[in-house]
């Protein structure tokens, strides 16, 4: 073993292959299984394929897709409308909620434990398992909610309400969610910055907003990003409820729909996949740019 | 973080802040538990409602509505276990759980190793591949991959129907091609810190990359791998949606995908779908107490950087 040493990233023909191995494998599957999926959905989606012929047999059609998409199906914009207020609801009620509750949380009062531990409970819960809890507050005949106030709402299945009714269940999981980050996050703000503005006679509020949230930018980007990626993936909690009709149409539910449904539009649903894509490549882009920026 | 250093703080700030002086100072302390009290109470409200509707009878509480007190019964649990089947759903949730987060960890153990023990050029382009991939939306890659696992051969002992689609084997390769990106980071982040003046007297010694692997860089980050490996237990095996769209069997679904066997075509009993909720619910509620440290390292290292 008489090797000369050369620095610690001379390497020996022996650990190039196992390099090369680390690297390639985990790299193969996640190509195979990520990213030529990415692809595919994006040239599927200018094609006519309706997924029984061969391959060969595929017609390109141009944007017709999209554009059919966009004027002739009914459940489209109802989705995009839902996504958005999904997104509105995470970003201007959940997630200062979550902040919120971990501000009343750090100030360390007895019982923080118990506090935490309760508000973040709803995180290890898988959101399918969320929407089954919930119908037992929200079922019209054996509910909960209509137990107490007498009412005969369905809330999971009368269209007006029903995804008021959804977004509450998922405010629930994701602000305990966001405390969880924003409770990290005040932990390694520095404690003599706090100091120092209460000695300048800065109150909580001021201390909070001027000095605290600007010095959590990290978490607060990530956090941003983190709302507008899971608001666009909701899938799960609608999917358990009604597979996503009647006022719980989202963008996920439509793709999944017209690929497991009895009707299998491949080009159609494809490029109902790539309008999503389209939309995460945004965030992703977004998300990576704050995380790799400090390498 | 602890009633110690809250307590000068609001000492400097009674002269300096006069609407704040005497009773409303001493009101304050006992609100703020208050207000988390209720709230935790609140957050808690659905969980404490499952419990305590899976221990009743449905007749009774049809009879006596669900504002009542008594009927108390075991056969919730009973039924929810024979009706859903859950003794073979939790056998197919091990097996796609338990294989998955192994390979996951391990796969990206080998990433975060190259990307933070080299410098090799494409670093940075190799984490952003994968870290990318865990954040798309798994809805849409679901034809090309749903189409991919009909075509792709296998050999009968893995499924009896021949094709990957349909298969455990496929949704744990799907699992873990999903979740590698996020260890990977949360990974490498980590490894970063470990001192290179470790490695260099392994190469001075003759160790090869393989042994640094497995001796040095492994041991050390145990932390870690403690964290994630408990995070994606957790998720893995709450994972809903591959697991409903590419197992069409209902007897190969795990766990999480086989709640729906308790909720009927025309009747649902909500008391016996609370015992069913509790029961999914216990593995990840254990984890969840037993390791939840690690658990909550584990998500805020991917947010804070170590």
């Amino acid at each position: 073993m008489a090797r000369k040493y050369k620095g610690i990233d001379q390497l020996s023909t022996r650990d190039k292959v196992v390099v090369g191995l680390m690297v390639v494998v985990p790299t193969a599957l996640v190509l195979w299984l990520v990213w030529v999926p990415a692809i595919g959905s994006v040239l599927l989606s200018f094609t006519n394929w309706d997924g029984i012929g061969p391959l060969s047999g595929i017609k390109s059609v141009g944007f017709k897709n999209y554009v059919d998409i966009a004027t002739i199906y009914p459940p489209f914009w109802p989705a995009i409308q839902h996504n958005l207020i999904w997104l509105a609801v995470m970003f201007f009620i959940a997630t200062p909620l979550g902040m919120f509750l971990a501000v009343l949380i750090d100030k360390g009062v007895r019982g923080t434990r118990f506090y935490q531990t309760s508000i973040y409970l709803p995180v290890v819960l898988s959101l399918a398992l969320v929407g089954f809890i919930w119908q037992l507050i929200y079922s019209r005949d054996q509910g909960l909610l209509n137990a107490i106030t007498g009412g005969t709402t369905d809330w999971y299945g009368d269209p007006s309400v029903n995804l008021w009714a959804v977004l509450v269940a998922a405010t629930w999981r994701h602000s305990g969610y966001i405390m969880l980050l924003y409770l990290a996050g005040l932990k390694g703000v520095d404690p003599s910055l706090r100091e120092a503005a209460k000695v300048d006679g800065a109150t909580d509020r001021q201390t909070f907003f001027q000095v605290v949230f600007p010095v959590m930018r990290p978490i607060n980007l990530i956090v941003l990003v983190v709302t507008f990626i899971e608001s666009l993936r909701a899938f799960d909690l609608v999917w358990v409820i009604n597979r996503g009709r009647n006022g719980l149409e989202l963008i996920s539910t439509l793709v999944t729909q017209n690929v497991v449904g009895e009707a299998s539009r491949i080009g159609f649903g494809s490029a109902l996949a790539t309008i999503m894509l389209a939309i995460s490549s945004v965030l992703v882009v977004g998300y990576l740019r704050i995380v790799m920026k400090e390498e | 973080m602890s009633a110690t250093d809250t307590d000068p703080v609001t000492a400097q700030q009674a002269p300096l802040s006069k609407t704040r002086e005497g009773g409303p100072q001493s009101g304050r302390r006992w609100l703020l538990p208050l207000f988390l009290t209720v709230v935790a109470l609140i957050w808690l409200g659905p969980m404490l409602l499952a419990a305590l509707n899976s221990f009743r009878d449905y007749a009774y509480t049809a009879k006596n509505g669900y504002v009542s007190w008594g009927g108390f019964t075991l056969d919730n649990y009973k039924n929810a276990w024979q009706q859903a089947d859950f003794g073979k759903h939790f056998v197919n949730s091990a097996i796609i759980t338990v294989p998955a987060v192994l390979l996951t960890l391990f796969l990206s153990c080998c990433i975060a190793f190259v990307v933070s023990r080299f410098s090799f050029k494409f670093n940075l382009t190799l984490l952003s591949v994968f870290l990318a991939a865990n954040l798309l939306p798994p809805q849409a890659l679901l034809i090309p991959v749903y189409r991919m696992f009909r075509a792709i051969e296998v050999p009968t002992w893995l499924n009896d129907s021949g094709h990957l689609l349909n298969s455990l084997a496929g949704l744990v390769l799907v699992n873990v091609a999903f979740q590698t990106g996020f260890c990977a980071f949360v990974l490498s982040n980590y490894m970063k810190t470990i001192p290179r003046e470790i490695y260099e007297s392994a190469v001075i010694d003759g160790a090869g990359v393989l042994r640094q692997f497995f001796t040095l860089t492994l041991p050390l980050c145990r932390p870690p791998l403690a964290a994630l490996a408990t995070l994606q237990v957790t998720w893995v095996y709450n994972e809903f949606f591959w697991a409903t769209v590419l197992l069409q069997e209902g007897d190969k679904f795990p766990v999480t995908s086989s709640l729906n066997n308790l909720v009927g075509q025309f009747f649902t009993d909500n008391n016996l779908v609370a015992a069913g909720s509790i029961i999914v619910a216990v593995p990840t509620l254990v984890i969840f107490f037993l390791l939840q440290k690690h658990f909550v390292a584990g998500l805020t290292l991917g947010a804070t950087k170590g």
